[in-house]
């Protein structure tokens, strides 16, 4: 039995060691070093690629970044919450329901994000149907914005937000319900002092998996922001091409990806567990 | 309150089905603004017929049905190697991957390949393309598929070999079989989002090997266009009808 269990394992230990631990050690590897001539990388070992980071340039990405990700992550919990409840209590359609919310997910966040390019240009739906109805007489600027960009990770990331909350909330125990009703708690104490708290490990799950891709968001604060809301996503890409300083860039990487860590470690580990 | 919440539900689904309806309605449009002006099949006529779409296509199509093959069978392997005994440190990595930004995966894919470069012969292409595709959707494959064999009864196995089977001829020949609504299911969600991706792709792919996301995104980069609504709706309503498929196939 052990044997063909490790045959079977090692084509995925080949892929994730060489494919993703590798590349992974290799830039933090990179990260201290220097940025030699012509963008290639030098000699002496250093950390002042870390403590670039907060040159007041960086640091102003970084807090837009954590900003615009925290943001995300709450009008997700608000648009999300009430829906999971809603679901959570359907009855025999529920699976129906989930899935309308996980089929968009799943299909083509890119052409989802274009979705909202479509929308919200000058001669997009809004400012055409507002300019018809005469409410306004320019268009509005409604692309390439910080709301557009805010708009469009919500969008991309609501049901990341959605599934775990409704897990959580479709295993409170009915009982519970009927009793803080029995016992005179109106619904919204009941809601407030049950069933929130119970569901609070969906919510800081849910929470960690919308705050992470949207905090190394590239493609919406790029297309959405028109590269004017440079989040950490777009600074990391740019070091590896057009400014080809591949040090700066691997330390930005690094850190995001222990930022990610952190947060998984402290709030969502059992996230980890159930899904693997 | 009761009432006020289904009207909520229903803005909420609206609010997430609606703008990829519009795109739909009005890749229609014979007009090139957002003004109703008849119908017209004539953007996806332009779509079809421009070479660098076409190409991307087909680009596309062969990375994910060798990136979707390759992570289909390893993950496979995987789950069940996993779902015989956890490894803690397998199973950590893959999870880990599931949650490492696409830009770090892309750049770090990047650093590795340029490293590897060093090596004659080498460079960027649809090679280096379908392997960055079998490292990200390979944790997907594994969740999908781990969750089947957690449905199935390992005493099954068990009884196979009591019964004279081999530890292979009890996979190949119960459990296999079993899982075969959970692999297809994984494979469809592989290809989905091989498919769709763009970040990781734009890092790793040579000049010669330029996906349909890379199309797209170049097209959307200069701003919306009714070329790009109708690819669009060609891709959303295609990749909608597997990833509805691959959800019928794991509810089984």
């Amino acid at each position: 039995m052990k044997r063909l269990r490790r045959a079977f394992l090692a084509p995925a230990w080949a892929v994730i060691g060489a494919l993703f631990l590798g590349p992974l050690a290799l830039v933090g590897l990179y990260s201290f070093l220097t940025r030699g001539a012509y963008g290639g990388l030098g000699q002496p070992w250093t950390l002042e690629n870390y403590t670039r980071l907060l040159d007041p340039l960086y640091g102003a990405i970084l807090v837009r970044s954590f900003l615009m990700a925290g943001a995300a992550t709450a009008v997700c919990l608000l648009l999300a919450f009430p829906v999971a409840l809603w679901i959570a209590r359907a009855g025999p359609r529920r699976n129906l329901y989930l899935q309308l919310v996980i089929i968009p997910f799943w299909t083509s966040f890119l052409v989802r994000t274009y979705a909202w390019m479509f929308l919200l240009r000058d001669t997009g739906l809004f400012n055409t149907a507002l300019q018809a109805l005469g409410l306004i007489d320019e268009p509005l600027p409604l692309l390439y914005t910080p709301g557009a960009v805010l708009l469009g990770l919500v969008y991309g990331f609501l049901p990341f937000m959605v599934l775990p909350v409704y897990a959580a909330l479709e295993r409170i125990d009915r009982n519970l319900l009927e009793a803080s009703a029995d016992l005179g708690a109106r619904p919204w104490a009941t809601l407030t002092r049950i069933v929130i708290p119970l569901s609070a490990p969906g919510i800081r799950a849910g929470a960690v998996l919308v705050f992470i891709p949207c905090l190394g968001a590239y493609l919406t604060p790029d297309l959405l922001g028109g590269g004017k809301q440079i989040m950490i996503g777009n600074l990391i890409q740019n070091q590896f091409t057009t400014a080809r300083d591949w040090p700066f860039g691997s330390a930005v990487s690094l850190a995001l990806m222990l930022a990610a860590m952190a947060l998984l470690v402290l709030f969502a580990r059992r996230g980890a567990k159930e899904l693997l | 309150m009761r009432r006020l919440l289904p009207l909520y539900v229903v803005a909420f689904y609206l609010f997430l089905h609606l703008p990829i309806a519009i795109l739909a309605v009005f890749s229609f449009n014979h007009s090139r603004f957002t003004v109703w002006e008849g119908f017209s099949l004539r953007w996806y006529r332009a779509a079809f017929e421009d070479p660098q779409l076409a190409e991307g296509a087909l680009n596309s199509l062969i990375i994910a049905v060798a990136a979707t093959a390759m992570a289909t069978a390893v993950g496979t392997l995987a789950a069940y190697g996993l779902w015989k005994r956890g490894s803690p440190l397998l199973a950590g990595s893959l999870y880990l991957s599931l949650v490492t930004p696409e830009i770090v995966m892309g750049v770090s894919l990047l650093a590795f390949y340029q490293w590897l470069f060093r090596f004659p012969g080498l460079r960027l292409g649809l090679h280096t393309v379908i392997l960055a595709h079998v490292t990200f959707s390979l944790a997907y494959v594994v969740v999908v598929v781990l969750a089947r064999l957690r449905t199935l009864d390992p005493a099954l196995e068990e009884a196979a070999m009591d019964l004279g089977a081999t530890e292979w001829g009890a996979f190949r020949t119960v459990t296999l079989p079993a899982l075969a609504p959970g692999i297809a299911a994984a494979a469809l969600l592989a290809f989905t989002i091989s498919f769709d991706d763009y970040v990781i792709t734009s890092m790793v792919a040579g000049v010669d090997s330029e996906t349909l996301p890379m199309v797209i995104y170049a097209m959307a980069r200069r701003g919306a266009n009714p070329v790009l609504n109708a690819i669009s709706a060609v891709i959303v309503f295609g990749l909608g009808a597997l990833v509805l498929v691959s959800e019928r196939l794991r509810a089984r």
